[in-house]
C-alpha cells in the first residue's frame, strides 16, 4: 500500500533521511522511533504530505502521495489538533460536515441529525459521551487525544498517523490510550503509522517497528549524513537483548550530535 | 519584609490605591480653582463645580435658544452615530483584508505590501482629501475614521489568523476540507473575538480622528462643540464634555468586551 524507494530528505545541506526503501501493506501498524531530529516526524509528514521529498519515490498505492493533506490520511498531532471553539461534539461532528461538498461545511436538516447520531456514537466509542458539551479547553489531555483520535476516525481515512500523540501524557493516562488505540486499529481495519520516542511503546505497540538512525558518523559534520531505517523488526517476535542492542545504538547517535555542538 | 517585586496588595488595598490618585485630583482642581475664583470671580480658567453642573444642565435638559435642540443629546447622537458607522465599516473591511491576507499566501503576496504602505499614511494627512473629494459633510468624517483604523485592524487580524496553529488547518484537510469550509468553519469563528479585540484598541484612534473631522468641518458633534466653545473659554462645558467622551468610550469598551465574552464562551474557558 505505501512503498518508499530510496528517498532522501535534504534541508540545504543538511541532509535528514538517506536510502530510505520499506513497503507496508493494509493493515500493518508500524512505529517509528529515533533520537530527536532523526527524522520520523518528517517522514511522517511526508506520507501526510505537508513535507516534500527531495529525492526517491514516495508511492501511496503505486501513485505519489499528493502534496497536500487529504481525507485518506488521518492525523493526531501532540497538541493542537482540535478546533477549540468547537465542543466536542460540534468537534466531531465537523468531520462530518467537512466530508462532504459545500462551502462552509456547515450541516442542517437530516445531514446534521445524522452526523449528530454518528459523532456520538463515536464519543461513546473512545469514552467522552459525557463530555460532548464541554469545550476542548475543559478537558484534561488524555481526554482531548481521545478527542482527537474520535475527529480522525470519523473522518474514515485508510490510513491513520499519529505524530508523538501520547507525548505530552501521564504514564498511567498513556496505557488506557495504547489500548483504545489498538482497539480501534483492528474494529476500523486502520494501517497506522506511529511516530514515538518512547522506545518500549515501539516495542509491544503495532505490529512493526522501524528505528530511525545514523549509519554513518561524520564528527566533523553530523548534517552529512542523514538517517535511514536501521531496524525494521515485527513486534512481537524481538527479545529483551535487542531492545538493549537498539537503545545503544539510539543513545550513541544523541551524544556523537551532543559532542558535536559541544565542541564548537 | 519581603523584596518590593513580591509584594502584592490585597484586594480592598488595591481598590483603595486605585482610587487614591482620583481624590487626590479631584482635591487638587477644587483647592486650585477656589483660589483662583478668590481672585477673580469671574476667573474661567478653572470653574467650580457648581458651574460646572450648571452648565451641564443648561447642555443636557434645556432645550438651545437658537435650534430647541438638546445640545449634549444631539452632539452625542451625531458623533455616535459617525464613530460608529466608521468603525462597522473599518471592521468589516478589517476583517475581510486580515482574514484572506492571512489565511491565503497569494493574496497575501499581491495585498500585503500595499496594506503596509497604506498604513504608514498619515490618516489626518489626507483628510483635505476626503474633504475635497466627499464636500464637508457626513462622509468625509466617516471615511477619516474607517480609513485611519482599516489598516491597524486589517493588520492584526491577518496576523492573528497567521498564529492559528496550523495544525488545525492540516487536520481540517484529512477531515475533507476545502479553502472555503476552513476558511468558514476554522478560522473565522476564531477570529471574531480577536475582531472584538482589535475594534476595542481602535477606538482610542477612531475618537481622535472623529473629534479631529469635527474639529475642522462639521456643524454638531461632541468634538464640534468643544472647539466652538472655546472662542469663549467656556471650560464649564469643556471639562464636562471630555468627561462624558472619556465615559462613553469606557462603557463601550466594556459592551464589546461583555459582548466578546457572552458570544464566545470558549475563550475564556483557559489555554492549552
Amino acid at each position: 500500500m505505501i512503498e518508499a524507494r530510496n528517498l532522501w530528505k535534504k534541508y540545504g545541506d543538511k541532509v535528514v533521511l538517506e536510502r530510505i526503501s520499506v513497503q507496508v501493506e493494509e493493515g500493518e501498524f508500524v512505529t517509528l522511533v529515533g533520537t530527536s531530529g532523526c527524522g520520523k516526524s518528517t517522514f511522517l509528514k511526508m506520507l501526510l504530505g505537508t513535507e516534500t521529498l527531495t529525492r526517491g519515490e514516495l508511492l501511496l498505492d503505486g501513485s505519489p502521495v499528493p502534496g497536500e493533506p487529504g481525507p485518506d490520511r488521518g492525523i493526531v498531532f501532540q497538541q493542537y489538533s482540535v478546533f477549540p471553539h468547537m465542543t466536542v461534539l460540534e468537534n466531531v461532528m465537523a468531520a462530518r460536515g467537512f466530508a462532504r461538498p459545500g462551502l462552509t461545511g456547515l450541516l442542517f436538516g437530516a445531514a446534521r441529525r445524522q452526523a449528530r447520531e454518528e459523532a456520538l456514537a463515536m464519543l461513546k466509542e473512545v469514552g467522552l459521551e459525557h463530555a460532548s458539551a464541554l469545550y476542548p479547553a475543559e478537558l484534561s489531555g488524555g481526554m482531548r487525544q481521545r478527542l482527537a483520535i474520535a475527529q480522525a476516525l470519523l473522518g474514515r481515512p485508510r490510513i491513520l498517523l499519529l505524530d508523538e500523540p501520547f507525548g505530552a501524557l501521564d504514564p498511567g493516562i498513556r496505557a488506557d490510550m495504547h489500548e483504545l488505540v489498538l482497539r480501534l486499529w483492528r474494529e476500523y481495519k486502520l494501517t497506522v503509522f506511529m511516530v514515538t520516542h518512547d522506545l518500549k511503546e515501539g516495542f509491544y505497540l503495532g505490529t512493526r517497528l522501524w528505528v530511525f538512525d545514523k549509519v554513518r558518523h561524520d564528527p566533523q559534520a553530523p548534517d552529512a549524513y542523514g538517517a535511514s531505517i536501521t531496524y525494521d523488526l515485527p513486534v512481537g517476535q524481538v527479545d529483551r537483548s535487542t531492545l538493549d542492542e537498539i537503545d545503544r545504538d539510539l543513545t550513541l547517535t544523541a551524544k556523537e550530535t551532543e559532542k558535536h555542538y559541544e565542541n564548537h | 519584609m519581603k523584596r518590593l517585586i513580591n509584594q502584592t496588595p490585597a484586594p480592598v488595598t488595591r481598590a483603595l490605591l486605585g482610587l487614591l490618585p482620583f481624590v487626590l485630583l479631584v482635591i487638587a482642581y477644587v483647592l486650585a480653582s477656589e483660589a483662583r475664583l478668590a481672585e477673580n470671580p469671574a476667573d474661567k480658567l478653572l470653574p467650580s463645580f457648581t458651574q460646572i453642573g450648571d452648565a451641564i444642565y443648561r447642555m443636557a435638559f434645556e432645550p438651545s435658544k437658537r435650534t430647541g435642540e438638546y445640545l449634549l443629546w444631539a452632539d452625542t447622537a451625531s458623533s455616535l452615530s459617525r464613530l460608529a458607522l466608521g468603525v462597522l465599516i473599518a471592521a468589516a473591511i478589517g476583517l475581510v483584508l486580515g482574514l484572506f491576507t492571512g489565511a491565503l499566501p497569494l493574496v497575501s503576496a499581491a495585498a500585503s505590501p500595499l496594506l503596509t504602505v497604506v498604513s504608514l499614511i498619515p490618516p489626518l494627512a489626507i483628510l483635505p482629501v476626503l474633504f475635497i473629494i466627499f464636500g464637508l459633510g457626513e462622509v468625509s468624517k466617516v471615511a477619516l475614521i474607517a480609513i485611519g483604523i482599516t489598516p491597524y485592524i486589517a493588520r492584526d487580524l491577518q496576523r492573528r489568523t497567521r498564529e492559528i496553529p496550523s495544525e488545525q488547518l492540516v487536520k481540517a484537510q484529512t477531515l475533507g476540507a476545502g479553502t472555503s469550509q476552513i476558511i468558514c468553519r476554522v478560522l473565522l469563528p476564531q477570529l471574531m473575538p480577536r475582531l472584538i479585540d482589535a475594534v476595542r484598541l481602535s477606538l482610542g484612534a477612531g475618537w481622535l480622528f472623529l473629534i479631529a473631522a469635527e474639529a475642522i468641518a462639521a456643524t454638531d458633534g461632541l468634538g464640534y462643540r468643544i472647539f466652538l466653545v472655546r472662542r469663549y473659554m467656556a471650560m464649564d462645558v469643556i471639562l464636562p464634555y471630555v468627561a462624558w467622551i472619556t465615559l462613553l468610550a469606557f462603557l463601550i469598551d466594556l459592551l464589546l468586551a461583555g459582548l466578546s465574552r457572552r458570544l464566545y464562551p470558549w475563550q475564556s474557558k483557559g489555554a492549552w
